[in-house]
C-alpha cells in the first residue's frame, strides 16, 4: 500500500491533519485535564483489581472519536483472573496476556 | 444608528487578524457605510502600519480611555476612503493599560455615531482578548487550514460562546487550492466541520496581499486579485446579501493540465 501510494504520488496529509484534530480537539473540549485521567485511571485499576491482576505499566487510556461520538479505550493487560470466591476449588487459570477490556475498537497509529 | 460592533479574533496569532480587519473595515467604508477599526492589540500595534495610516497618528486608544485626549481627537481618517476610521493602539503601553470598565466606555461612546466597529483583538485568550470581544455583538473568527490554527480557533470560538455571542463566523485564510487538491491541505468543508460554525468567507493565499501591506493600500483601493474578490464576498455577505460560497482557484496554475484537472475536479 505504502508503494502503490507512493507510485501514484497520493498523499494525504489533509486526512491525518484532520483525523489529528479531531481527537485534539476532543480532549480540549471535554477539558480532560491529564490530572482527571490519571485519577480515572486509578479508579479503573482499582476496580478491576477486584476480579483480575492487571500490568498497571501497560494500560492504554484514550479518548477516540468514531464517526459522531466518543469512545473510552481502554487496553489493560490482564495476568491473571482471580478464583471465583464462591468456587475455590476450581484449578486456577493460566494467566492470558493482552487481552482487551472494555470497547474493542481498533487504535490509530 | 445601529453599530454593529465586530470583533476580528482567531488565538494564534500570525494567521491574519489585522489584514482582515483593515480590508474588511475598507471594504466596507467603500460601500458607504462609516467605519471604525480599533487596534486592541496595545503594545503591538500593526493596524496603522497595514491600513497605511502610521504617519498621521497622534493620540491612541489608551489616551482615550484615559481621558488624555477625547475620542473624536484619536480617530485617524482615512484621506482614501470616505468615513473610514483607525483608533490606534498605544505603542509603549501594555494590554493591561486598559480595563474592562474603560473599554465598555468606550463602545458605549462609539455606538450611535458609526455603523461599523471593527476591533483587531490581540492573539491570545488574556486580557487583551477579553477586552477586544467585551462589547462585540459579533465574531469573525480567522483561521488558517493548518491544525495549530485551526484548534485555537476551537477553543476561541469555545470561548466566545461561553460568553454568550451569538453571531460568530468564520473566515478560513490562506487557503491553497493547489495543496487541497493534492491532498496535503485541511480543505475549507474540515475546517468548518470541524469547528462547526457558519463560514462567512474563503480567502485564498495571495501575493497581492503582501504587497499592499507592504504599501499600506488596503486591497479594495488598487488591487483586482482573487483575495479582493474574497474580501468583496464577505463584505457584501455581512451586509445581508446572498452571495454563494466560491472556491478561490488563484494559484491552481494555468495551461491545459491545469484546466483539465480543474475540469475534473481533481
Amino acid at each position: 500500500m505504502g508503494f502503490l501510494s507512493r507510485f501514484f504520488k497520493v498523499e494525504n496529509s489533509r486526512k491525518d491533519a484532520k483525523e489529528r484534530l479531531q481527537v485534539v480537539l476532543i480532549h480540549d473540549r471535554a477539558d480532560i485535564s491529564a490530572g482527571m485521567m490519571e485519577s480515572l485511571r486509578r479508579d479503573i485499576i482499582s476496580v478491576i483489581s477486584n476480579y483480575m491482576d492487571i500490568s498497571e505499566e501497560g494500560i492504554e487510556l484514550q479518548l477516540e472519536k468514531e464517526k459522531s461520538s466518543v469512545a473510552l479505550v481502554a487496553n489493560i493487560p490482564v495476568l491473571r483472573v482471580k478464583r471465583p470466591k464462591a468456587d475455590a476449588a476450581k484449578e486456577e487459570e493460566k494467566p492470558s496476556r493482552g487481552n482487551r477490556k472494555k470497547r474493542n475498537t481498533t487504535r490509530r497509529k | 444608528m445601529d453599530t454593529r460592533i465586530i470583533v476580528v479574533t482567531s488565538g494564534k496569532g500570525g494567521v491574519g487578524k489585522t489584514t482582515v480587519t483593515a480590508n474588511l473595515s475598507a471594504c466596507i467604508a467603500k460601500e458607504g457605510y462609516s467605519v471604525v477599526a480599533i487596534d486592541a492589540d496595545i503594545g503591538l500595534r500593526n493596524l496603522d502600519v497595514v491600513m497605511g495610516l502610521e504617519n498621521r497618528i497622534v493620540y491612541n486608544l489608551v489616551d482615550v480611555v484615559e481621558n488624555g485626549c477625547r475620542l473624536q481627537q484619536a480617530l485617524v481618517r482615512d484621506k482614501r476612503v470616505e468615513n473610514l476610521f483607525l483608533l490606534p493602539a498605544a505603542q509603549t503601553r501594555t494590554k493591561e493599560a486598559v480595563s474592562a470598565d474603560q473599554m465598555r466606555f468606550l463602545c458605549d461612546s462609539l455606538r450611535g455615531s458609526y455603523d461599523f466597529v471593527f476591533v483587531d483583538s490581540p492573539a491570545g485568550i488574556e486580557s487583551g482578548f477579553r477586552n477586544a470581544v467585551l462589547c462585540a455583538d459579533e465574531a469573525l473568527v480567522v483561521a488558517t487550514p493548518e491544525v495549530s490554527s485551526v484548534r485555537d480557533a476551537d477553543r476561541i470560538i469555545g470561548l466566545l460562546e461561553a460568553d454568550g455571542k451569538e453571531s460568530i463566523n468564520l473566515i478560513v485564510n490562506r487557503f491553497r487550492q493547489n495543496m487541497v487538491s493534492k491532498g496535503n491541505m485541511l480543505d475549507v468543508s474540515d475546517v468548518s466541520e470541524v469547528l462547526a460554525v457558519n463560514l462567512i468567507g474563503v480567502i485564498p493565499e495571495d501575493d497581492s496581499v503582501v504587497i499592499s501591506t507592504n504599501r499600506g493600500e488596503p486591497l479594495s483601493l488598487s488591487f483586482q486579485s482573487p483575495a479582493t474578490r474574497a474580501f468583496k464576498d464577505i463584505t457584501d455577505r455581512l451586509l445581508g446579501k446572498d452571495i454563494p460560497l466560491s472556491l478561490p482557484q488563484n494559484d491552481e496554475g494555468r495551461g491545459f493540465l491545469a484546466g483539465l484537472r480543474k475540469m475534473f475536479k481533481l
